[in-house]
């Protein structure tokens, strides 16, 4: 089978800056790829570019089999992402920035799918408030709730559970894992918690400098660099960087 | 361009004003402020009326339609300046939303914003200095037109030049209009000017405009040949700054200033 997304030598540079160098991978339907690295390693240049919002230097993204800087709007009608680190409009409350985002996306029956949402993620005590009074869980939850709800075929996250108690993450990553199987959603998926992207993916990738410089699974990975766990990875890359 | 993309947008904005005070006084309290005080000199200036004939129409009509076209850039840049102040270029360019349909929101929001001021100064100058502003007659319409188009190219420049250089740029959404204002020929003849400023005047749509309107004020009928002049130098320059928007985005991804427009 065609893999959903195809990253071919993805290359960006900032004046001499090389964030991205080369990157190349891919994501198959249904599967959790985890996108692992210290800070300034490319991450979130990669999101970006995946995106849409960057455009790469060199290489290509092909998502469906399809051209992302050919066919923009049509992939990105199939993609959404939530990440930690942005915001929603603060002066609309929870549930008129999902009305919105639906709106977007030209979904149907919009009513009936805010709801649905609102009650997978536990958002019914705040989806009338307004989203600057959101706590930053709250909020986090807001913003996957709004990646979700659109029913993508690709999802982006970028440190999803960052701001959430365990409670409430051990039941998004329960939520992931469940719209994972039933719709073959595939997610591309950072997180610095490293038990977190053990359990959550199916593949690794770890960017250094923009390089790619380990990929496999989690054991895989491990196992290569003669460590005990994907922390014991992590530190050794970073450190040695 | 798809009408759902345009109206999610659309609506987005429109939620801001169910709650904001401040964007209220944006459209009532600004604007009559403004009329208030301009309506004040202009009664003072009737003492001459002898010296001055016809202030009171020059005066008052002119700032009407001056907030016309303001409040058709405001429209435009403030609501590209709300989605930075909240964080939301990426949520939005992210999405299938493409640069055209962005901007085609902002322009209806902007005749929405022009729509509300235009009421609430029409009714002030009404009540309170008994002018009408419709005594220009069927010229009044494609005056408005018309400067409703070349707030929206001063709203789409401003908008581009905060886009490429951040947040530095602010101020230019309410600073940029003014850079237009003594060669729009608001409140004065355009032979007032010094002659080589004349050329450039005339050049400006607004210019063109605001001369049609003090014609028919002294009694001219339809100005066509200035509504002329200025419907073709609108068209010309909107299709010029919307190809100017499309570049600096182009530029803005290539760059990556868009995920960081507003640090």
């Amino acid at each position: 089978m065609l893999p959903i997304v195809q990253v071919q030598g993805l290359t960006k540079k900032f004046g001499d800056f090389t964030a991205v160098d080369g990157v190349s991978f891919e994501i198959k339907q249904g599967e959790i790829l985890g996108l692992l690295g210290p800070n300034g390693a490319g991450k979130t240049t990669t999101f970006q570019m995946l995106l849409g919002l960057v455009t790469p230097t060199a290489g290509s993204i092909r998502m469906f089999g399809k051209d992302l800087a050919m066919h923009r709007e049509e992939i990105l009608s199939q993609v959404n992402f939530s990440s930690t680190y942005i915001s929603m409009p603060y002066s609309l409350t929870a549930e008129e920035n999902l009305w919105v985002a639906a709106k977007l996306y030209g979904l149907s029956d919009i009513a009936r799918r805010i709801d649905e949402v609102v009650k997978k993620l536990e958002m019914e005590e705040f989806r009338h408030k307004l989203t600057r009074k959101l706590s930053s869980g709250q909020m986090t939850r807001l913003t996957l709730a709004k990646a979700i709800l659109t029913e993508p075929k690709i999802l982006f996250l970028d440190e999803p559970t960052a701001s959430l108690d365990p409670d409430i993450a051990h039941k998004i990553r329960a939520l992931l894992k469940d719209v994972r199987r039933s719709a073959g959603l595939s997610i591309l998926y950072t997180s610095h918690n490293m038990r977190e992207m053990e359990e959550m993916s199916d593949r690794i990738i770890f960017l250094q400098k923009g390089k790619v410089v380990a990929q496999g699974t989690a054991q895989e990975i491990t196992e290569r660099f003669g460590q005990r766990d994907l922390e014991d990875v992590f530190l050794k890359l970073a450190r040695e960087s | 361009m798809k009408f759902h993309r345009i109206h999610a947008l659309i609506t987005r904005h429109l939620f801001l004003y169910k709650r904001s005070l401040p964007r209220l006084m944006e459209i009532f309290y600004w604007p009559f402020l403004d009329l208030v005080v301009w309506g004040f000199i202009t009664v003072y200036l009737m003492k001459f009326q002898g010296q001055l004939p016809g202030v009171v129409t020059f005066f008052l009509g002119a700032l009407i339609l001056w907030d016309v076209l303001f409040r058709a850039q405001q429209g435009i840049t403030i609501s590209f300046l709300e989605e930075i102040w909240s964080r939301n270029l990426m949520n939005l360019f992210a999405s299938p939303l493409k640069p055209s349909e962005f901007l085609a929101a902002t322009m209806a929001l902007s005749v929405f914003k022009v729509a509300m001021v235009s009421c609430v100064m029409v009714a002030a100058a009404y009540f309170f200095y008994s002018y009408n502003v419709f005594m220009i007659g069927l010229s009044l319409v494609p005056f408005v037109l018309n400067l409703i188009i070349t707030g929206w190219i001063i709203g789409v420049l401003t908008t581009s030049l905060i886009m490429r250089f951040g947040q530095e740029a602010e101020v230019l959404a309410w600073g940029m209009v003014f850079l237009f204002q003594p060669i729009s020929c608001v409140f004065y003849p355009i032979e007032i000017l010094p002659k080589w400023l004349q050329a450039i005047a005339w050049a400006n749509p607004a210019t063109h405009v605001f001369e049609g309107m003090r014609g028919v004020l002294s009694g001219g009928s339809l100005p066509v040949a200035h509504l002329g002049w200025a419907t073709g130098l609108n068209l010309l320059y909107l299709a010029t700054i919307i190809g100017v928007f499309h570049w600096t985005f182009n530029i803005c991804k290539e760059k990556g200033l868009l995920v960081r427009v507003g640090e």
